[in-house]
């Protein structure tokens, strides 16, 4: 990302930069490391259940629907806000879904392009109330949170609807199609992969050329490399437990291009930076001349469309809408932002640290399943390591204070 | 010297880069009303907050002495328990609290914990006695009027048994009957050996009750006018505060002065919550190419509230007037409009209002214009990196580097990003507001080089302050307000700080030039 940047004027000297770079992104280093920890822990103690194809697969589909809103969550926290209302959303939408496809045979395709829609809509109801009649989100989610779910309970009339048509499934269960049928090995997957790590080494590549042309000092070229081929490995090492089983999933593939697209916006467009700065000081963004009520408005319908997608995505999985599906997720999904080091009020947050905050509670949620730990202590560790990691950016930033 | 209630000697406060208070002496006799005037910035409330220990001992050098006992305070809990308490321009009275509540917050009239409501509600009665409020104890301070809640803070200061009442312009914001009853209670409260430190901006009252005037100017002490011997002037007060000598403090300019680029005819803004308050009436001025535009006026005149309601209606309802650019109509409706019509706002609070602290200096930089550093919204880091070097190199930014946080700067540098940021958004007319407020002597001679420079640019500057001898020394033309009006306008050459002292102390109005 961004950091890689150095300012030419004060930072010189390879090991400086590469000090500075870690102390400028302890916290991001901090939890991925925590988040290595966790998933070698794991690994010992399932006996090596954690790193089989078919686990990590689960993994993926398991934390798909949680990483999808962390995306637009982290916005809305980036923003100084919170919506509490994304797992009502997600019910609501599931319901949806089922209702137009099983009760009216309406076509997949189209309950799709309908249920974003109505997602849309769901943020833009919540959107105006926090933007331009300035309500507290907290109270406004909060309400959406009881109406969503009472729709729900009156759309389905309390029971479960399904099951869907197989397309639909595919969205959460189906893998990419293979090209090659070579036996038991999922040969389009690994070329994905290696389009993939050419595409990301071309990239950076371009990057620092770009830089070098307007005459800053970049990052030494053996950490260049060796950043390079630490992400090609991990590239490439997925690629090849994903190919091992049934390739890549579709959500995976969905994932992706979120991540990617959602990395891109808030690091790199302008809109981004006036989510940041809007979230940093309201006031000065205003004066600045940045719409600040139409920018959280629409901060808003962005994260009704990624609930609507996760409800979409739960409800194929399952292969059924039901009643409580979604309850809490809200919760996991502000976990895995505050986790990610985001600052609850606003301006600080970064999309990387979100995606690993719901892959550290993903993987606690998995490994601990694995083990055979019950629901109850499962809460009492997330609950504790959501508040270790606040605890560890309070603590940096008093000292650093 | 028995009759001498307090006594400060040789105060001095310094804050980074700047002395607020240089070798200070003031002393209050028993049972008298002591004026304490000056310029805004002269120390009037810095003195006042080193003896209300707002400052605590050690912060400052000197030593304080009341009713003849050296104080060492450390917090404003241990002056008011000697019975020297001070009532701030800004009341501190909770809105949604009864008057009785808020009468004895923290101070409560309570035994183990167990608030005593009959006592305290019957207390407050006496109180508000005391200074002549007839209203029912149990009302919400948010249903009185100012001049109301003035009388609460007075009485909520008898009821720590005062010795010493301090009060920060406590007419500032309080209509002519309402500051006739408050100076009345004063002169009671005399009679009754309760002696009273007045800071006041209107020389009336002053004159009309106190019985010493000590002038503050630049952080020191002038002199000690003894009213109750002479009658003193208003001329001789204001001739005390402002002094003599304009030292050369001042880049020289030369002005090239074109065509009017921007004017705003009958431009009117009411208060957003006091709907009937009018924060700016009929104003009209205007700024030419090349010129230099002062504003002047007290904190309270109505100038940033005029700045702001023309910057895209930041401030304000019921906005009426017309804007002119180059002698063309121009819709300034909103933030955006105005920023795309060539006008930036850089304002007085820049940490609260100007900055994001929490971001890089760059990202500060760049935000009013970022389609400049970005292709089809893409922002273009490098580039954004190369033009935010170069204003750091012009306006001399001090910084470790480019993307340390604006948070870590110094007063004087946060005010040269804000400056950097609206010239990058590379305005015709920019207005700015206290550009040199809370910054040391050199940077401000650094902010007066680029307003200079600016100028030569051909662009058309308004310049917001309140300290005098600053608009005098980099003006071509000064606006005086009061009141939300426009009570004077003349060309610097003319202008003096007498004269422009006179049009914004002076009730009655003055033959304008």
């Amino acid at each position: 990302m961004s950091a890689m940047t150095t300012d030419t004027t004060t930072d010189s000297g390879a090991m400086k930069t590469l000090t500075t770079l870690f102390r400028n992104n302890i916290r991001e280093y901090g939890m991925l490391i925590a988040l290595i920890a966790v998933m070698v822990f794991f690994q010992w103690q399932t006996g090596g259940i954690l790193f089989r194809p078919v686990n990590i697969t689960n993994l993926v589909l398991q934390n798909s629907y949680v990483i999808t809103m962390a995306l637009g969550m982290l916005l809305i926290i980036v923003s100084g806000w919170i919506d509490l209302s994304v797992g009502s959303v997600v019910a609501v939408v599931g319901a949806l879904a089922g209702v137009l496809i099983v009760r009216y045979d309406v076509n997949w395709v189209l309950t799709l392009v309908i249920c974003l829609l109505v997602g849309a809509a769901i943020g833009a109801f919540q959107g105006f109330w926090v933007a331009y009649v300035k309500i507290p989100a907290f109270i406004v989610t909060l309400a959406g949170m009881l109406i969503f779910r009472g729709l729900t309970i009156a759309l389905l009339a309390g029971e479960s609807v399904g099951p869907f048509p197989v397309g639909f499934q595919k969205i959460s269960s189906g893998f990419i199609p293979d090209f090659f049928n070579f036996p038991g090995f999922h040969l389009t997957t690994i070329l994905i992969g290696i389009v993939l790590s050419i595409v990301l080494i071309f990239l950076d590549l371009r990057a620092r050329r770009n830089q070098q042309k307007y005459g800053f000092e970049v990052t030494p070229f053996y950490f260049f490399v060796a950043k390079n081929i630490l992400i090609t490995g991990a590239v490439m090492g997925l690629c090849y437990l994903m190919a091992s089983y049934k390739g890549l999933p579709n959500v995976l593939v969905l994932l992706f291009v979120l991540i990617t697209g959602f990395a891109f916006i808030t690091s790199q467009s302008v809109v981004g930076r006036r989510i940041y700065a809007m979230g940093g000081n309201e006031k000065a963004a205003k004066l600045s001349g940045v719409n600040t009520s139409r920018l959280l408005f629409y901060t808003f319908v962005n994260m009704g469309v990624l609930a609507a997608l996760a409800g979409i995505i739960v409800a194929a999985r399952l292969n059924s809408s039901t009643p409580n599906a979604g309850d809490g997720m809200e919760l996991d999904v502000i976990a895995a932002c505050f986790i990610g080091g985001a600052s609850a009020s606003g301006g600080i947050g970064t999309v990387i640290g979100a995606l690993v905050g719901a892959f550290l509670i993903g993987v606690l949620n998995n490994g601990m399943s694995i083990l055979g730990v019950g629901i109850d202590w499962q809460k009492v560790v997330k609950g504790l390591v959501l508040l270790a990691a606040v605890f560890f950016d309070v603590y940096n930033k008093n000292k650093s204070a | 010297m028995s009759d001498v209630i307090l006594e400060m000697r040789n105060i001095t406060k310094t804050f980074p880069g700047v002395k607020a208070l240089d070798n200070v002496t003031f002393s209050v006799k028993q049972g008298e009303i002591h004026a304490l005037v000056g310029e805004n910035g002269a120390g009037k409330s810095t003195l006042m907050k080193v003896l209300s220990g707002v400052y605590p001992y050690g912060s400052y050098e000197g030593e304080i002495y009341f009713e003849g006992k050296e104080c060492r305070f450390q917090d404003i809990h241990h002056s008011e328990e000697l019975g020297l308490v001070i009532i701030h321009q800004e009341l501190a009275l909770i809105p949604f609290l009864s008057i009785t509540e808020n009468m004895f917050l923290g101070n409560e009239q309570a035994t183990n914990g167990v608030i005593d409501w009959n006592e305290a509600i019957s207390k407050t009665k006496e109180l508000l006695d005391r200074v002549g409020l007839h209203e029912s104890p149990n009302t919400l301070i948010t249903n009185m009027g100012v001049g109301k809640q003035q009388l609460v803070e007075i009485a909520k200061a008898l009821a720590k048994k005062v010795k010493l009442l301090i009060l920060d312009e406590p007419t500032a914001s309080l209509n002519d009957n309402d500051s006739e009853k408050l100076l009345e209670l004063l002169l009671q409260f005399k009679s009754h050996g309760i002696s009273s430190i007045l800071i006041s901006h209107k020389l009336g009252e002053v004159k009309k009750v106190a019985d010493s005037i000590t002038i503050l100017r630049d952080g020191a002490t002038i002199e000690t006018l003894d009213a109750r011997k002479e009658n003193i002037s208003e001329n001789r007060i204001i001739r005390g505060m402002v002094g003599r000598d304009i030292t050369h403090r001042f880049p020289p300019r030369e002005s090239k002065i074109g065509e009017v680029i921007f004017e705003v005819r009958d431009w009117n803004a009411y208060h957003p919550l006091h709907a009937d308050r009018k924060v700016s009436n009929n104003v009209n001025i205007n700024v030419r190419k090349g010129e230099v535009v002062g504003i002047a006026g007290l904190m309270g005149a109505g100038r940033t509230e005029l700045a702001m309601s023309i910057f895209g209606r930041s401030y304000g309802i019921r906005i009426s007037g017309t804007a002119y650019r180059y002698g063309k109509e121009v819709d300034i409706s909103t933030i955006d409009k105005a920023i795309s019509n060539g006008i930036a706002y850089a304002t007085e609070d820049r940490k609260a209002y100007g900055l994001v602290l929490i971001q890089e200096i760059k990202s500060n930089i760049t935000l009013a214009n970022l389609e400049e550093i970005s292709d089809g919204g893409v922002i273009n880091e490098p580039k954004e990196l190369t033009v935010t070097r170069e204003y750091r190199d012009k306006l001399n930014i001090k910084c470790s580097s480019i993307r340390q946080l604006a948070l870590n700067l110094s007063g004087g540098n946060q005010q040269k990003v804000v400056l950097s940021k609206w010239l990058f958004a590379n305005p015709d007319i920019l207005i700015l507001d206290e550009p040199t407020r809370g910054i040391d002597v050199g940077a401000k001679y650094e902010i007066y080089t680029i307003i200079n420079r600016l100028a030569s640019e051909g662009k058309g500057i308004i310049f917001i302050s309140s300290e005098l001898p600053e608009i005098l020394g980099i003006c071509d033309r000064i606006y005086v307000m009061r009141d939300g009006k426009i009570v004077g306008e003349m060309p610097a050459s003319e202008a003096s700080q007498e004269i422009v002292m006179n049009h914004i102390m002076l009730e009655e109005e003055v033959v304008e030039p």
